[in-house]
C-alpha cells in the first residue's frame, strides 16, 4: 500500500517520473567522472589512438543502431501506455529486452575476439578504461532489461501502466550515455 | 496541542490524482493496523521512516562507539609509545594505521552521515512536511539495508588476513591500489566495497528525500514555509548526489588496479595516481557540506525554540546555503596543494577556499542574530547549539590558514590540519548530533531526558574536546607529522614539551570518552523512566510536534494543513508565544 | 518536433497539480525520429573515412550531442517536461564541466610550471616508438 505521501505532487511531476529524473542527474555524474577521467588521458596520451585502432567500429555502430532501435520500441510501449494498452505496451517493452539481448549479444563477440587477440584490461590504460566504461553501461543495460521484464506483467494486465515510462526514460539514458560511448570509444582513433 | 488539522484531506488528494484510483484504497485503515506486526516486521524489516531513522541512529551510534574506541587505541600508543592499551594490546604499525583509516572512515561514512542525514533526515523530512511516510518507503528500507551490509563489509574487513586496510581514509594510489605496498590484500578491497555499498545507500535515500521534499508537503506548504533542517538535509542529499559520481566511477576503477592489476593509477602504464586525488576530493570536499549543512539546519530550529524568535533572515540562510553548495564544487583541490597539482590551479583554488569561507560566516552571524534579544532558555539542547557555533568558528577560522597554498604547505600534513578538520567535524558529527538527539528525543521516544545528566554529558564532552585539540594546534605548529607511529624514532619530535601536549591531549579523550556514560545512562533509563514529554513539550510552531509522540505508523490522525512558516514566535497579539504550522489562523 | 513546450509550461504551477505524464501524444512521430538518427549514425560512422581530423572530430563529437540532443527531446519529452528537470541535468553535465576543468590541468597536461610527470612522458614516447615500429598504420593517425 502506497502512503499518501507518494501520491502527492507539490511539483506537478508524477512522483515516480521525479524520482527517476534524481536517478538520471546521479547517473550523469558517475558516467561523467569515468568518461571525464577517459578523455583526460585520450587527450593526453597520444599512443591511445594507435590503441583505439584496435576497436570494432563496425560492431559499435551496429550496438549503436541497436540501442536507437530500442529507444524507438520503449518510447512506443510509453506510448502504448499512455493510451491505456496493456498488451501492446508488454509487447514493446520485450522488444526492447530484445534490443538489449542483441547488443549484449554483439558486446560479448566482440569483447571475446579482442581479448583472444590479447586486448584484455590490464594491458594498458586505454583497454582498462574501456572495459570499464563499457562495462558499467553494460551492467546498466542488463539493469534496465531486469527491470523491464519485471514491471512487463503488470503492465501486461493494464496495472501500474506509469512504469512504462519511467523504465522508458531510463532506457533512454542509458542509450545516450551509449551515444558518447560510441565516439569516444570506437570513432577517435 | 492534539493535532488539528486538515480535516478530509483524504478526499482532496483522491480527487486530484485520478491517475492513482487504479491503486484503491488509501483511506482502507491506513493510519490504523500497522502497529500490529511481528518482532520482525516492525524492529528489522519495517518500511516505516521512523523505525528506519531509528534504524540509521543506532547503527551509526554503534559505529560511533567503535570510532571512538580506536582513538582511543591510536592516542594511548601516540602518547605512550609501545604501551599495552587496556582493551587491546600493544599497537602494531599496521594495526597503528589501519585503526588511524577506519577511525576516520567510520566517523565520516558510518556515524556523521547516517546519523545527521539518513536518522535525521528520515525522521524529520515526513513529519516536518505534515505526511505520513517517504514517497518511496520500501527503498527506504532498502537503503537501510545496504547501508547495513556495508557496514558489516567494513568490520568484517579489520578480521581477514592482513588486516584492515591502512591507507588512509583518502585511500591515495598507489598505496591503496597495490598490494605490495599497502599488505593489506583484502582489506583494502572490501574498505572500497564497503564504501561503495554505503554510497549506493545514501544515494537510494538522497532521491526519497528529494523527491519527498519536492512533492509531499502538506496542501499549504509554500517553499519558504519548510523548515530550515529540511532545506539543509535536501540541499546536502543533492550535493551528495552531485558529487559522489566520479569517486563511483574512481571506486571501480581502483578495485580493478588492487585485483585485476588495472593500471588506471599507475604512471608507468599510462595512469595517473593525481587522478584519484581529484575523483576522490571533488566528492570529499562537497562531504563537508553535505554533512555541515544537516547540523546548522538541525542548530536553526533549536536555536530559534529556544530563543523564542523568528529565524534572522530565513531566506538568507536558504541562499547562503545553495551558495554554499555550488561554491562546494570548486574548492577541491585546496587539499592537493603539496600533492604536485599546477601552482597556477592551486591559485584559483586558494580564491575560491577563502570565498566559500564568507557564506558560512554570514549564517553563523544570522544565527548569533537569532539569539539577539531572545527569551533564552539553556536547556540541553539549547547549550549544544550554542557549543556548535563557537567551535566550528575555531574549526572555520583556522581552515583560512590551510586554503591558502603558501601556507598549507608548512601546515599540510600536521596535527594542525587534524584539530582544524576536528574543530569542523567533531561539531557536526558529535555536538550537532547531541543537539539533534537531545532535542527530538521526546518526540522519539515520548519521554524525556534527564536535565542534570544532560548538562554533565554537555559539559563533560564539551571541555575535553577543547582539551583534545587546542595541544594538537600547537603540535602541530611544532611540526608533528600526522602519519607517524612513535615520535620516539624522531629526535626533533621526540622532545618532552610536545610528547606532554600529546599526552593532555590523550588524557583528554579518555575524560571525554568516560563523560559518554551518563549520555547512554540517560538515553536508555529515560527511555522507560523520564518523565512523559506529551506532544509538544518545547513548544515548538514546526509540525512534527503537533502529533503524538511517538508518532503513530502514518505519522498523523490527520494529515495537517500548512498556514504559516515554521518561525513564528512570540507573534504580537497571541498570548501564547508560538504559533503552530498546522493552526489555522 | 513541436514547440510544445511553452504552452505547457504556461500553466504549470507550484501547488497540486496535473499529475498525468502527458507525453506519448502531441503529434510526435517517433518513427521520423528514429530515421533521423540512424541517418545521423551513418554520417558519424562515414566521417573518419574522409580523413580530416577536424571533420571527424565534428561528425563524431557534433553528431553525438545532436543525437543525444534528439532522444532526449523526443524521446525522453524533456520538451514537454518542467523546465528545472532539464535545467537539473544540464547542472549535472556542467559539474563534470567542473571536474574536467580542474583535474585536466594535472591529470591531461604532463608537464607545467615547475612540474614535469615524468613517468607519463617516458610511457607515451615508448608506445608511439613501439607503434611507430610495430603498429604501422595505427600510429601515424594518433593525436
Amino acid at each position: 500500500m502506497r502512503p499518501i505521501a507518494t501520491t502527492r505532487s507539490a511539483t506537478g511531476i508524477p512522483t515516480g517520473r521525479l524520482a527517476v529524473w534524481w536517478v538520471i542527474a546521479s547517473e550523469i555524474v558517475i558516467f561523467g567522472g569515468l568518461l571525464g577521467s577517459y578523455i583526460m588521458h585520450r587527450i593526453g596520451h597520444p599512443e591511445f589512438g594507435g590503441y583505439a585502432a584496435h576497436t570494432n567500429t563496425v560492431a559499435g555502430a551496429f550496438n549503436t543502431f541497436v540501442l536507437l532501435t530500442s529507444s524507438l520500441s520503449a518510447v512506443l510501449a510509453h506510448k502504448a501506455a499512455e493510451a491505456k494498452d496493456g498488451p501492446k505496451a508488454f509487447k514493446f517493452l520485450w522488444l526492447t529486452f530484445l534490443g538489449g539481448l542483441v547488443f549484449l549479444t554483439v558486446k560479448s563477440f566482440e569483447w571475446h575476439h579482442e581479448i583472444s587477440e590479447g586486448f584484455t584490461i590490464t594491458r594498458n590504460a586505454f583497454w582498462s578504461f574501456y572495459y570499464c566504461a563499457a562495462g558499467l553501461h553494460a551492467c546498466h543495460i542488463i539493469g534496465g532489461m531486469i527491470i523491464m521484464a519485471i514491471i512487463s506483467f503488470d503492465v501486461k494486465q493494464n496495472k501500474e501502466l506509469q512504469r512504462v515510462e519511467l523504465i522508458g526514460l531510463y532506457w533512454h539514458f542509458v542509450d545516450v550515455v551509449w551515444i558518447f560511448l560510441f565516439p569516444l570509444l570506437y570513432i577517435a582513433k | 496541542m492534539s493535532t488539528s488539522a486538515g480535516a478530509a484531506e483524504h478526499a482532496h488528494e483522491h480527487a486530484q490524482h485520478p491517475e492513482h484510483s487504479h491503486e484503491g484504497g488509501h483511506d482502507a485503515g491506513h493510519h490504523e493496523g500497522h502497529d500490529h506486526g511481528s518482532f520482525w516486521s516492525t524492529y528489522v524489516f519495517s518500511v516505516d521512516h521512523k523505525m528506519i531513522a531509528k534504524q540509521y541512529m543506532f547503527t551509526g551510534m554503534l559505529m560511533g562507539l567503535i570510532g571512538g574506541f580506536f582513538s582511543y587505541v591510536f592516542r594511548m600508543q601516540l602518547a605512550y609509545p609501545g604501551f599495552h592499551v587496556p582493551g587491546f594490546g600493544v599497537v602494531s604499525p599496521g594495526e597503528y594505521n589501519a585503526l588511524i583509516t577506519n577511525h576516520g572512515t567510520i566517523m565520516i561514512f558510518w556515524l556523521a552521515m547516517p546519523v545527521l542525514i539518513a536518522a535525521f533526515g528520515n525522521y524529520l523530512i515526513p513529519l516536518m512536511l505534515g505526511c505520513d511516510d517517504m514517497v518511496f518507503p520500501r527503498i527506504n528500507r532498502l537503503s537501510y539495508q545496504i547501508f547495513l551490509i556495508s557496514a558489516l563489509v567494513l568490520i568484517a574487513s579489520w578480521f581477514v588476513p592482513g588486516g584492515g586496510f591502512g591507507g588512509a581514509w583518502t585511500a591515495y594510489p598507489p598505496l591503496s591500489a597495490k598490494s605490495q605496498y599497502n599488505l593489506t590484500p583484502l582489506g583494502s578491497t572490501m574498505w572500497v566495497l564497503a564504501v561503495g555499498l554505503e554510497f549506493v545507500a545514501f544515494l537510494l535515500g538522497g532521491i526519497n528525500f528529494v523527491t519527498t521534499a519536492m512533492n509531499s508537503r502538506a496542501p499549504g506548504m509554500k517553499m519558504f514555509d519548510i523548515p530550515m533542517v529540511v532545506w539543509m538535509i535536501v540541499i546536502a542529499s543533492i550535493l551528495f548526489m552531485g558529487s559522489v559520481g566520479p569517486l563511483v566511477a574512481g571506486a571501480v576503477m581502483l578495485v580493478f588496479d588492487q585485483t585485476i592489476g588495472t593500471g588506471f593509477f599507475d604512471p608507468v602504464r599510462g595512469g595517473d595516481p593525481i587522478l584519484w586525488q581529484h575523483l576522490f576530493w571533488f566528492f570529499g570536499h562537497p562531504e563537508v557540506y553535505v554533512v555541515l549543512l544537516p547540523a546548522v539546519g538541525i542548530v536553526a530550529e533549536i536555536i530559534t525554540v529556544f530563543s523564542r524568535k523568528k529565524l534572522f533572515a530565513y531566506k538568507t540562510v536558504l541562499y547562503t546555503a545553495l551558495g554554499t553548495g555550488v561554491l562546494s564544487f570548486f574548492v577541491w583541490a585546496h587539499h592537493q596543494f603539496v600533492a604536485g597539482i599546477d601552482p597556477r590551479m592551486a591559485n584559483v583554488f586558494t580564491a575560491t577556499t577563502v570565498l566559500i569561507s564568507i557564506p558560512i560566516a554570514e549564517m553563523m552571524f544570522v544565527y548569533v542574530a537569532t539569539l539577539y534579544g531572545g527569551s533564552i532558555r539553556l536547556a540541553t539542547p539549547m547549550l549544544w547549539a550554542l557549543a556548535f557555533i563557537g567551535e566550528f568558528i575555531i574549526g572555520g577560522v583556522t581552515g583560512i590558514f590551510l586554503g591558502s597554498s603558501g601556507s598549507d604547505i608548512y601546515f599540510h600534513d600536521t596535527y594542525f590540519v587534524l584539530a582544524h578538520f576536528h574543530y569542523t567535524f567533531v561539531p557536526i558529527a558529535v555536538i550537532a548530533v547531541f543537539a539533534g538527539v537531545t532535542y527530538w528525543y521526546p518526540k522519539m521516544f515520548g519521554r524525556m531526558l534527564n536535565e542534570t545528566l544532560g548538562k554533565i554529558h554537555f559539559w563533560g564532552t564539551v571541555i575535553p574536546f577543547n582539551g583534545i585539540f587546542i595541544p594538537l594546534f600547537i603540535t602541530g605548529m611544532g611540526g608533528d607529522h600526522r602519519r607517524i607511529y612513535n615520535y620516539n624514532n624522531f629526535p626533533d619530535l621526540a622532545r618532552p614539551d610536545l610528547q606532554h601536549m600529546r599526552q593532555f591531549a590523550t588524557v583528554s579523550l579518555l575524560v571525554l570518552l568516560a563523560f559518554q556514560i551518563p549520555f547512554f545512562i540517560n538515553f536508555f533509563l529515560s527511555m522507560k523512566k523520564g518523565r512523559l514529554a506529551g506532544n509538544n513539550p518545547w513548544q515548538a510552531n514546526t509540525l512534527e510536534w503537533q502529533t503524538v509522540s511517538p508518532p503513530p505508523h502514518g505519522n498523523f490522525a490527520e494529515l495537517p494543513n500548512c498556514y504559516r512558516g515554521p518561525y513564528e514566535y512570540s507573534a504580537p497579539d497571541r498570548e501564547s508565544d508560538y504559533w503552530p504550522q498546522n493552526e489555522p489562523s | 518536433m513541436t514547440e510544445t513546450a511553452h504552452t505547457h509550461d504556461s500553466h504549470g504551477h507550484d501547488s497540486h497539480g496535473h499529475g498525468s505524464p502527458e507525453a506519448g501524444g502531441h503529434d510526435t512521430n517517433y518513427v521520423k525520429i528514429w530515421g533521423i538518427l540512424l541517418a545521423l549514425l551513418c554520417v558519424s560512422v562515414a566521417g573518419p573515412f574522409l580523413g580530416i581530423k577536424a571533420v571527424t572530430l565534428v561528425t563524431a563529437f557534433g553528431i553525438a550531442l545532436v543525437k543525444a540532443y534528439l532522444v532526449a527531446k523526443n524521446f525522453m519529452h524533456l520538451n514537454l517536461e518542467k523546465r528545472y528537470i532539464v535545467y537539473l541535468l544540464i547542472t549535472m553535465v556542467a559539474l563534470m564541466g567542473v571536474f574536467y576543468a580542474g583535474a585536466s590541468p594535472d591529470v591531461m597536461e604532463h608537464h607545467g610550471r615547475n612540474w614535469v610527470n615524468v613517468a607519463a612522458q617516458q610511457e607515451t614516447a615508448r608506445a608511439l616508438a613501439e607503434q611507430a615500429a610495430g603498429g604501422g598504420e595505427h600510429g601515424q593517425e594518433a593525436h
